[in-house]
């Protein structure tokens, strides 16, 4: 008999404070308390972290890479948002 | 660890899909950039990869039943709290890969069924027993000194999940090959008794260890496509030579003697080894060495005794969502 699918959560870890979550991987489990506790036993073995989030992998929405071009083809030609765009006399320094 | 040239890679079929993708994908390749799960591949590297990937996480499963098997007899606490956390690891490197490999589109489930019923392989290395203490430490100097050997280059493969698992496993790999090399050290400083149960076991492992390199490369048929699409970096060859000028100078340390009479290093600084029984390696593989029934079957034990578990975490995991579903209806 196939053995049946386990819900999949990505798993986010802040390694100190002051440092964002970042994501470290997933895990298969069942519900909340379990996903936490397996997360806990496979990603912070070493002491990675002090604050642990798992999140159900379905409840993420991402961006096609496909489309990658569409999607940040905006930010690319704007390169007035850049401070190196304006120029300054050096006399004025650091600015 | 162990990804071994087992896996064969799969032929290229570029020629029945989109021409100008497969050179599109190449050239990413061909620049050092990463692929990740969204991006358009093709099925053959994606089926090579889920094959390799998934073979190198369940090697890291099995893996844990040859030292699993001394946990309770390791000769102090301080050697069991070690062995126990490296066996930890091992469990935890084969669920960083099956994560890995799942990003491929093939499920976990999927994949341990596969490797249950026979159909999927796993490294030739752990269809051997672990008869004295000394493999302990003969598996963390050499079965893990080789596999970080295999693993480093994988940090760098073209496929991002892969390459980070890798990252991880690695940073934890070398507190397993150090363990292993303390162990064998004490044993050498050890009594005449504890220096030839060093030897006998250094005797036992040492060809099957350079059999996890994989088939010699004039015998490789399928490496040029994983190299080609940079999933392998150096060749089975290239990296069994590196592994045995790593490790002479740390058998000539502890005493040991290299079971290949009449090794001497070249000029370059090599150290040329004897032809390698491929025979072995192909029965080995076939299902014929001395323990892959044995693991089979302890594997197959442990997931049928576990199925209860599965069930009660999902059937309590549905009661509480219907429960919600209840509360949120009033």
């Amino acid at each position: 008999m196939a053995t049946p699918n386990t819900p999949l959560w990505e798993v986010f870890i802040r390694s100190r404070n002051g440092l964002a979550h970042k994501h470290v991987g997933s895990l298969h489990a069942s519900d909340t308390t379990m996903a936490l506790q397996a997360a806990r036993d496979i990603y912070t073995r070493r002491g990675e972290g002090l604050s642990i989030w798992v999140v159900p992998s379905t409840a993420i929405t991402a961006s096609d890479p496909a489309e990658k071009g569409m999607m940040f083809e905006p930010a690319e030609s704007k390169i007035y948002r850049h401070p190196t765009f304006y120029e300054v006399p050096d006399e004025v320094g650091h600015m | 660890m162990y990804t071994q040239a087992l896996s064969t890679t799969e032929t290229d079929d570029r020629g029945l899909e989109d021409a100008a993708k497969a050179a599109q994908f190449q050239a990413r390749i061909d620049a050092e950039e990463r692929i990740e799960p969204n991006d358009w591949m093709p099925a053959a590297y994606r089926k090579t990869l889920t094959r390799q990937i998934s073979q190198h996480a369940h090697s890291e499963i099995v893996g844990m039943l040859p030292e699993g098997n001394w946990i309770t007899r390791a000769p102090s606490l301080r050697r069991k709290a070690a062995l126990l956390a490296k066996v930890q690891d091992e469990c935890g490197h084969g669920l960083y890969l099956y994560a890995a490999a799942e990003t491929l589109g093939t499920s976990r489930e999927e994949l341990v069924d596969a490797m249950l019923a026979g159909k999927a392989k796993y490294s030739s290395i752990f269809n051997y027993p672990t008869l004295t203490w000394a493999d302990i430490g003969i598996i963390g100097w050499l079965v893990d000194g080789a596999a970080i050997m295999n693993q480093i280059p994988l940090c760098r493969c073209s496929y991002g999940p892969y390459a980070r698992a890798m990252i991880r496993v690695c940073k934890e790999e070398s507190f397993h090959q150090r363990q292993g090399y303390e162990i064998v050290l004490t044993l050498c400083r050890g009594s005449d008794e504890q220096q030839a149960m060093a030897q006998e076991a250094l005797n036992r492992w040492w060809w099957p260890v350079l059999m996890m390199f994989g088939p010699p490369d004039a015998t490789s048929q399928h490496s040029d496509t994983s190299t080609k699409w940079k999933i392998k970096r150096f060749s089975n060859d290239e990296l069994r030579q590196k592994f045995v000028d790593a490790t002479v100078p740390q058998a000539q340390y502890l005493g040991l003697t290299i079971p290949d009479p009449g090794m001497i290093q070249d000029a370059d600084g090599h150290w040329p080894y004897s032809e390698i029984d491929w025979t072995e390696f192909k029965q080995v593989l076939a299902g014929n060495g001395p323990c892959n029934r044995d693991r089979l079957a302890a594997r197959g034990k442990a997931h049928d005794e576990g199925a209860w578990v599965r069930e009660a975490a999902a059937a309590y995991a549905a009661k509480r969502a219907r429960r919600q579903t209840a509360q949120a209806a009033e």
